[in-house]
């Protein structure tokens, strides 16, 4: 849909309408499909809030980068000689060449295939052909690549903020920081396997951060992969299960669930094999000495889907995913997911890990392309908004404001992501 | 779409190490025929009788395409299956709550410059394909190199089965239809 003059200047409160009394909460379509809408968020959301840009242990080396595109900014993430882990804009100080223009690699410095400018790995500028064409007034020192305003990490997780009047990514992250913890003390030391899933969808990105939330989808939608795992895995859902949904303030939310399938930290399913019952168990009591009972369960036996706003997924379900998502335009999407696994540890619960991942998410998992089809369907039924306007978000809101403790298939996560939105756009 | 104007420096390696390459023609042009009547039945969904290829101990392979040398224990992939978890695969394929494949894609694949080793384990082909898949009047293109071990028996209407099959994909699923509803 092209811009209208009119999304430019409308106020986000007249799309995220919540009435408690009447117990509505409401998104009209056009924030999904209008690309003014799309403009409007990528400087207002995408240019304010910190970004996840990748994981320490994807550079464990001097050296070491991987080039990322973050907020439709091309970045680089470089381990640099100096010890330091960076972000840099990825574009020459010259003319805006990609300096870096494959995925990863090591590298003590690039050399910009134009003019052949050189960079080292701290970003500075040490190598200019034909210096003498410069004058005095050219300034080496200051010609480096740069650096976002705002690069800070939680525990091992890279953010970026494009926006310098930012508060620090901590006090941005509020109560998804305890959420991060939980993640980051399954073990001393974790790592991102190797490989990345990339995937895009024709619809917009906010349908996918729902989707990535949404409890309530799962038993219609995932009808297959819930046979697959009672048929090839012996794993049953449990439909009286207790689960939860909370606001952590700041747009972020989290879903826990108790699901059917194994967790390698650390619960075992005859899925992780028999030989490998005694490690996963152990690992389990282990948990329990260190944080004690009710941490162990947090930690090793809930399924989470945390939601730290605006794009950043991290799943922790039949082991660790994370996963970006990015609009490229009103209507389409790019989604990145990496798996986060226990470093060193067994070979063998490693591979099981990988394969229960791949089974379930991902481009060619067995649920994954029925997410995407809901929410290209989605877009697709989008195109009635001049005249079905709105969209209903209010499940759970009786719950909700009666101080009643919310469950995974409620709506709340949904709404403290769309209220976030709606300030941010103001 | 904005690309990111990154390419990966890796390129799958389609030549067999370890194997003798075939000349005669009798069996190249058997081999061919294998593969074509794979394809087809791929193409016409008739997934059970695809599925009755495969040896028991057969492996189903889809690397990331940045990955293309790596192992599935220790890489990520798209798609790592044995025939136990291939099959329910199928399963869901055939159900009519796949619901990206319901309706069904339409897929046609191509598959040229064949080309079969000799190995210790058994027949080695190497292939290149196109696949393409139609769907909600869009045409997306997968385009790669498959990988078939193919192994003799004498208990079948066919003269291999497939003991390992492997999908070496030239460019991410962010490219080509999103997403990988169907098999390759
Ligand atoms: S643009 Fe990089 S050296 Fe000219
Ligand atoms: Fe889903």
């Amino acid at each position: 849909m092209t811009p209208s003059t009119d999304s430019r200047n409308t106020s986000a409160k007249e799309w995220v309408v919540e009435d408690v009394a009447a117990g509505t909460f409401r998104i009209d379509r056009t924030t999904l499909i209008d690309e003014a809408v799309f403009e409007r968020e990528m400087a207002s959301v995408f240019g304010r809030c910190w970004l996840y840009v990748g994981h320490e242990s994807e550079i464990p080396k001097p050296g070491d980068f991987k080039a990322r595109d973050v907020g439709n900014r091309p970045l680089i993430f470089w381990h640099g000689h100096d010890g330091a882990k960076r972000v840099l804009y990825n574009s020459c100080r010259h003319r805006g060449a990609l300096v870096c223009r494959i995925p990863e690699g090591n590298a003590r410095g690039m050399s910009c295939f134009y003019h052949a400018w050189t960079y080292n790995s701290t970003g500075a500028l040490n190598g200019v052909p034909g210096d003498e064409g410069y004058g005095e007034h050219f300034d080496r020192a200051a010609m480096g690549l740069l650096s976002p305003p705002k690069v800070d990490n939680y525990r091992g997780f890279y953010f970026v903020c494009f926006d310098p009047g930012a508060v620090g990514l901590k006090t941005y992250l509020a109560g998804a920081a305890d959420y991060i913890d939980l993640v980051a003390d399954q073990a001393d030391d974790l790592e991102v396997v190797p490989g990345a899933h990339e995937y895009s969808m024709d619809a917009n990105w906010k349908l996918f951060v729902e989707n990535s939330l949404d409890g309530y989808h799962l038993l219609p939608l995932h009808k297959t992969y819930f046979t697959y795992l009672e048929e090839r895995e012996g794993n049953t859902l449990d439909r009286d299960d207790t689960t939860e949904a909370l606001d952590l303030g700041n747009g972020h939310a989290v879903i826990c669930v108790h699901g059917p399938w194994a967790r390698p930290v650390a619960r075992w399913t005859p899925a992780l094999g028999e030989h490998n019952r005694p490690q996963v168990e152990a690992k389990y009591q282990e948990l329990v000495e260190r944080y004690g009972s009710e941490r162990a369960q947090m930690i090793g036996l809930t399924d989470r889907n945390l939601l730290v706003f605006p794009n950043l997924i991290i799943n922790d379900i039949m082991g660790v995913v994370i996963r970006t998502i990015t609009p490229t335009a009103a209507g389409h999407t790019k989604i990145h997911q990496w798996s986060l696994a226990t470093a060193g540890e067994d070979p063998d619960l490693r591979a099981r890990r990988l394969d229960s991942y791949i089974a379930f998410q991902g481009p060619a998992g067995l649920a994954t392309p029925d997410d995407l089809e809901a929410c290209e369907a989605c877009q697709a039924g989008l195109r009635t908004a001049p005249d079905v306007t709105w969209s209903d978000i209010s499940r759970g809101m009786h719950r909700e404001h009666a101080g009643q403790p919310s469950m995974a298939s409620d709506e709340l996560q949904m709404r403290a992501f769309w209220r976030r939105w709606q300030s941010l756009l103001d | 779409m904005i690309p990111t104007g990154l390419t990966s420096a890796t390129i799958g390696h389609a030549t067999p190490s370890d194997a003798v390459r075939v000349r005669d023609t009798t069996v190249i042009s058997a081999v061919c025929q294998f593969l074509y009547d794979e394809a087809a039945l791929l193409d016409e969904w008739r997934l059970d009788e695809w599925l009755s290829l495969f040896h028991p101990d057969a492996v189903y392979l889809i690397p990331t395409p940045e990955d293309l040398s790596n192992d599935p224990a220790t890489t990520l992939h798209l798609v790592h299956d044995s025939m136990n978890t291939l099959a329910g695969r199928v399963d869901r394929l055939k159900s009519k709550h796949a619901h990206a494949e319901s309706p069904r894609s339409r897929t046609r694949r191509h598959i040229t410059n064949v080309r079969v080793w000799q190995s210790p384990d058994g027949l080695e082909t190497r292939s290149v394909f196109q696949v393409t898949r139609v769907r909600g009047g869009v045409v997306d293109r997968y385009v790669g190199v498959y990988e078939h071990l193919l192994v003799s028996t004498t208990d079948s209407d066919v003269p291999w089965l497939i003991k390992r099959r492997r999908v070496a994909l030239d460019h991410s699923i962010e490219s080509a239809g999103g997403q990988l509803s169907v098999l390759l």
